[in-house]
């Protein structure tokens, strides 16, 4: 029993003093701004990084578009029994019981179909283990060095990845893809809006914040056996390494942005990305399996003055969802994945709601082009499980699990997740209830454009490397 | 604490009374799916001695019999999952837990491997398949050329290894899609390795005393793998063939004719494609319907292919595709066919293709996959559609003998941590 007091009482200390800003100060991150005020910037970094890769993404053409008579799951309260959508100029223009449609309007009638916003998978691989599965094509883990913070997954990112159309009909429409979990430090993330893209730029998501890439327990200390990290320790050694390291450049890095004497720091692109995320401008997403070492997580984020966004892979996230919950860190978890490894053994399905119960947010994350495709099946598993011992978790609120909580862990939940006016017109019509395992999503729209439509297969996404490689489908399902 | 776990679980509706085998037990009132004829509203089925005695409409319930109100409730054949290694891996991660890949002597031909033998009676993943109303499966070795035998097994726990096994060998395993692990460089050598070993154990077979005197040639493999092949060149033994791509296939539906083989197609990802041909051929297809990611050797991967080949008059038994399918999550083989639906397969093909369908090609269906007067009685009584995520199986019978349900250790783990900081007194 004491035991169980100290641990708790280590948790309080890691949400104690956060040093770390939530946005840039004027300071610091004058950079991209000035540079170019008219366009939009990746997040809001500091210079001399500030956004050399910048997002080219610009919304597909659409005509105003009403879908009236479904059951519209808004993700922000409870269902529109009946109600309609009005989709203009790539927004959310109103949402309610009845909506009027202006005169040019595409009117889709939804009896019997259902509306969600669209689905978020805020731990994606796609474009960087691309299909088909090859060596040439496996570009997620720079496993060369346990820290490696100076890559970027978007320069892995192979837009002619076939996987991307087929998420798109599981009705995602905004990806984190993320470095893989070979390194104790991983690299930058994107957030990509799943569209047809000649390059990665035009599949970025406009001023979304970059994420970090982080990895406890076993896959950094299997990788790095024989050179080292060989065990947790030497895990947890290496990411306070590269903190200190990363504080003292953010230190130079800063006093030389405010006072602009002599020449600059000498750049260093690792500790250029570990720096915004000491400055808040990087979000920190953490593979963490078990509990005990997310809370060792929390004590270095504390340590250092950065926030965890969210503990990914999180399989045990519900031994610890009372800490997550009091230092406001998502899980993001699988529905039921586990056993496939010693820190993976503690998999339970009732994962989502306990974390759910104890006021964590929790998210449904998929790590899996196939999983990616069934985001909502897997959240009705979830359901589920939390029925079987006691804990009713509505649909409406498990919505929130594959949106809402995904948007906010994004840093984008006033842009995406929900459907509320003025928010991007990412909408999923489902030809059922999505938590039903009969249902599918039958059409999807990204910022207010049809790009997905499973009545239509003529006009289906085909991907490059589809092109004479895989069999037109009959039909139009893949 | 401990009393307030124990309300927590009845209320649940967890725990099931454990009736003795030898105990009468009347399923009365439920949506009977005998899965061998038509489905009955407000039937009735009598379990006595281990054996279904009776499944109809007007059937009465036998004075003294333990009685299951199943009104609202869907009645099933206790659910058959045809690809597993449950059992046999228990963390996949963890070489020491691994048993379902031999070694052989390094020649990927290990046809007389029977991993059946090390199956762990005492995993920790029986209990949840169970849970959910899963009480056989299919146990496959994996790896090589020829992996080795199939068996089929009841999943009851805390008994032998031999007491679970219902039926060994059902199938030899082998592939045609992967030259690699066949210790082969190139398809046409792996298709050349196979038919020496087919030629090869045909010519043991004739040569037997011959081969004991030393007085043949060298044969492609070792004397136990060579016998083990014999009863497959026989076609009294199914060839378990995993091929997916096109090409794949169609070899493999050669061999078949060539050799005069009981071919099944495992992984089949390409299948649909040449539909009409392996219903003419009377061959069953195992595959699955969330696989839809293009790889060079299953470049049409679809999730319709299911549906596609039940259309043309395939015996399509359905296998896991999602994530673990073969140990953690043996149990999503409902989703699996929830899935089938929703890409066009009929209701009752998709649960045919998780009961009847892998007992008729196993060679079991006298057994289990149907409910009939007669049969082992493998029952379980669902909530409601068993493909439905929101449905549970409230009983599982498995021979009669109703399983206890909701005492996995991940149901422990979930009453443990139902309250934070947990106890860690006792068993939860």
């Amino acid at each position: 029993m004491r035991f169980v007091f100290i641990l708790a009482l280590g948790a309080l200390s890691a949400c104690a003093p956060r040093t770390a800003t939530v946005g840039p100060t004027p300071d610091t991150t004058a950079g991209a701004a000035t540079a170019s005020p008219s366009r939009d910037t990746t997040g809001a970094l500091s210079i001399p990084n500030a956004d050399p890769f910048r997002s080219t993404y610009q919304p597909i053409a659409s005509r105003p578009t009403l879908i009236r008579n479904a059951t519209i799951m808004t993700a922000v309260g409870p269902r529109i029994e009946s109600g309609s959508i009005l989709l203009r100029d790539g927004k959310i223009e109103a949402v309610g019981p009845s909506v009027q449609a202006p005169a040019d309007a595409l009117v889709i009638d939804g009896t019997g179909k259902f509306v969600t916003p669209g689905l978020i998978d805020v731990h994606s691989h796609l474009g960087v283990y691309a299909s088909p599965g090859t060596d040439a094509l496996s570009d997620g883990n720079e496993a060369t060095n346990p820290v490696t913070a100076h890559v970027w997954a978007e320069h892995s990112v192979w837009p002619q990845d076939p996987q991307f159309p087929r998420v798109l009909a599981g009705g995602i429409t905004t990806l984190q893809v993320l470095p893989g979990s070979a390194n104790l430090i991983g690299g930058r993330s994107v957030v990509l809006k799943v569209v047809p893209a000649r390059t990665v730029q035009e599949m970025k998501f406009p001023a979304a914040k970059y994420g970090l890439k982080m990895a406890c327990g076993e896959n950094p200390k299997r990788v790095y056996q024989s050179r080292g990290p060989s065990t947790r320790m030497g895990n947890v050694a290496g990411y306070r390494n590269a903190w200190i390291q990363a504080e003292q450049y953010r230190r130079r890095w800063d006093k030389w942005l405010a006072d602009r004497n002599g020449d600059p720091p000498s750049r260093d692109l690792g500790n250029e990305t570990l720096a915004e995320v000491l400055r808040g401008n990087i979000l920190v997403h953490n593979h963490c399996y078990r509990g005990d070492e997310m809370a060792q997580m929390m004590d270095i984020a504390d340590e250092f003055g950065y926030d965890i966004k969210s503990f990914h892979h999180g399989v045990e996230a519900y031994k610890v969802a009372d800490m997550l919950a009091r230092d406001s860190i998502a899980a993001s978890v699988w529905a039921d994945w586990g056993a496939f490894k010693m820190e993976a053994l503690d998999g339970i399905t009732a994962n989502l709601p306990l974390i759910h119960n104890a006021g964590a947010r929790a998210i449904v994350h998929s790590d899996d082009p196939s999983g990616a495709q069934r985001l909502n099946q897997e959240a009705a598993k979830g359901i589920a499980a939390g029925r079987a011992i006691g804990i009713d978790v509505s649909e409406d609120d498990a919505l929130r699990w594959i949106t809402m909580n995904a948007a906010w862990a994004l840093d984008l939940d006033d842009r995406i997740g929900s459907l509320e006016p003025g928010k991007n017109a990412d909408v999923v019509l489902w030809d059922g209830n999505p938590f039903s395992v009969y249902s599918r999503a039958e059409k999807v729209w990204v910022d207010g454009a049809m790009l997905f439509d499973r009545t239509d297969p003529t006009e289906a996404w085909r991907t490059d490397f589809e092109l004479g490689f895989v069999p037109a489908a009959r039909g139009g399902t893949r | 604490m401990r009393r307030l776990t124990t309300l927590l679980v009845l209320a649940a509706g967890a725990v099931t009374a454990q009736p003795l085998a030898a105990q009468t037990v009347a399923i009365t009132g439920g949506r009977v799916f005998p899965v061998s004829g038509a489905p009955i509203d407000n039937g009735t089925v009598i379990i006595t001695d281990g054996r279904i005695t009776a499944v109809g409409a007007d059937v009465p319930v036998p004075a003294g019999a333990l009685q299951i109100d199943a009104a609202g409730k869907w009645v099933t054949p206790g659910l058959i999952n045809p690809a597993t290694q449950l059992g046999l891996i228990e963390v996949s991660a963890v070489g020491g837990t691994r048993d379902a890949s031999a070694r052989g002597r390094g020649d990927a031909i290990n046809a007389s491997f029977t991993p059946w033998l090390g199956i762990n009676p005492a995993s920790v993943l029986l209990a949840p398949a169970r849970n959910q109303g899963i009480t056989s499966v299919v146990v496959f070795p994996s790896g090589g050329l020829v992996a080795g035998q199939a068996a089929l097994i009841d999943i009851i726990g805390d008994t032998s290894t031999s007491t679970m096994v219902r039926r060994a060998p059902i199938a030899m395993v082998a592939q045609v899609n992967n030259p690699g692990a066949a210790e082969t460089g190139a398809q046409g050598e792996l298709l050349m390795k196979l038919r020496i070993l087919l030629d090869d154990t045909r010519a043991y077979a004739q040569r037997r005393a011959d081969y004991e005197r030393g007085a043949t040639r060298d044969l492609i493999a070792r004397r136990a793998d060579l016998e083990a092949m014999i009863p497959v060149v026989r076609g009294s033994l199914p060839l378990l063939v995993n091929a997916d791509s096109r090409a794949d296939i169609e070899a493999a539906l050669e061999l078949a004719r060539e050799y005069e083989l009981d071919l099944i197609i495992g992984g089949g990802a390409d299948a649909w494609q040449m539909a009409d041909q392996l219903a003419a051929a009377r061959i069953p297809v195992m595959a699955g319907a969330m696989n839809n990611i293009p790889a060079f050797s299953a470049l049409g991967a679809r999730q319709d292919n299911p549906a596609l080949l039940r259309a043309a008059g395939v015996e399509v038994l359905l296998v896991g595709t999602g994530s673990d399918p073969l140990t953690f999550n043996v149990r999503n083989i409902t989703q699996e066919a929830g899935n089938a639906v929703a890409y066009g397969m009929d209701w009752d093909d998709a649960l045919r293709a998780i009961t009847l369908a892998p007992a008729e090609v196993f060679g079991v269906a006298d057994r289990v996959g149907s409910l009939q007067a007669g049969r082992d009685a493998n029952v379980v009584v669902w909530s409601g559609d068993p493909f439905e995520f929101g449905t549970r199986a409230e009983h599982v019978f498995i021979r009669g003998v109703a399983q206890e349900l909701g005492d996995s250790r991940q149901d422990q783990l979930i009453r443990r941590y139902r309250q934070l900081p947990p106890d860690y007194r006792g068993t939860p």
